[in-house]
């Protein structure tokens, strides 16, 4: 089960990061993802399945500074 | 007895500070005691390498003797590394002139200074800018603002909207980068910028400290070795809820204070 800011989450076999933050309605303009200790480009959501043992932390920006 | 006195390594005979003031024609009363960084306020013993810096009180310092009062308030042996290190700040508003005054102050050798845009009347409410500063641009306002406060700081600067396509260009020279951007798409832009185009940087960058809600909901979090986070997580900017003064000035206060961690080397929050 992968851990996703700090939360245990069961997921379908094959869930891309993409198909989590497109459930979870996260704007993908505002966010940087980081598995594992490296940060996802962009790029890569689409084909980056979450596994059962990845760590996930999903940072979400907020306006203002 | 050798001991440092206002930055020149000095021999005296005296014992005690008292003692150096008299042998100096100063009156402690009228003198500032600033002895290893820690400023005094009665007698003490003067030991073997003390550092002391004897500072009359209104009086403008000699030009060669300034540099060395500044720095008097620093503590000894780190403020080497802190004077070594060069800091770019991202965005210049409430938390980026406040962080880079705040550098400033603590003696950081090189500022990178970057953003676009001008000061208007709305940004005195919570960022670092005078009413002469107003229709200047943000970049030249806060360097004029740093060198009256340190004129030792190297100050660069960029007048520029950060994008995707300039991040390598803008900050391949810096290793610590200050997120202190205002929208949030510019936030996750320089983050996953710098992370991705990089591998040897670090970012501390910024999200809720909008409001007024309790001052210790804002923490310093870390994602990962190269990557920093201030704030709440969520309370946002938005119509009835503003940007204040004090809530942005602390989480500048954690994100300048997690540079100068990074600075000295220590890599934990």
């Amino acid at each position: 089960m992968a851990k996703i800011n700090g939360i245990v989450i069961e997921l379908l076999q094959g869930t891309t990061i993409l198909q989590y933050l497109d459930t979870h309605k996260f704007n993908l303009d505002y966010i940087a993802v980081e598995c594992n200790g490296d940060i996802i480009p962009k790029s890569q959501y689409n084909e980056k399945v979450i596994e059962s043992e990845d760590i996930i932390e999903i940072v979400n920006f907020v306006g203002g500074g | 007895m050798k001991i440092k006195l206002n930055g020149k390594l000095t021999e005296t005979e005296c014992n005690s500070v008292y003692q150096l003031c008299d042998s100096l024609f100063k009156k402690f009363e009228n003198t500032t005691v600033i002895i290893n960084s820690f400023q005094l306020k009665s007698d003490r013993s003067i030991k073997e390498n003390d550092e002391i810096f004897l500072i009359d009180k209104n009086k403008m310092p000699e030009k060669e003797e300034l540099s060395a009062m500044l720095f008097a308030r620093h503590t000894p042996k780190i403020h080497e590394k802190i004077q070594n290190s060069r800091v770019a700040v991202a965005g210049l508003g409430g938390l980026g002139s406040h962080i880079a005054v705040s550098l400033a102050r603590t003696g950081v050798g090189i500022l990178h200074l970057i953003d676009f845009d001008v000061v208007e009347p709305s940004n005195l409410n919570r960022q670092q800018y005078m009413i002469n500063h107003l229709g200047m641009y943000k970049t030249d306002a806060l360097k004029e603002e740093i060198l009256q406060i340190n004129p030792f700081v190297k100050i660069i600067t960029h007048n520029v909207q950060v994008n995707k396509s300039n991040i390598y260009e803008l900050f391949k020279e810096d290793f610590i980068i200050c997120e202190a951007f205002d929208d949030p798409k510019a936030k996750a832009t320089l983050v996953n910028g710098i992370l991705t185009q990089f591998t040897n940087k670090k970012i501390v960058a910024s999200s809720g400290m909008a409001g007024f809600d309790s001052s210790n909901s804002i923490i310093t979090k870390k994602i990962n070795g190269n990557f920093y986070i201030c704030g709440d997580g969520k309370t946002e900017a938005k119509e009835g809820r503003g940007l204040m003064a004090p809530r942005v000035s602390i989480c500048a206060g954690h994100q300048a204070n997690m540079i100068l961690r990074l600075i000295l080397g220590y890599d934990n929050i």
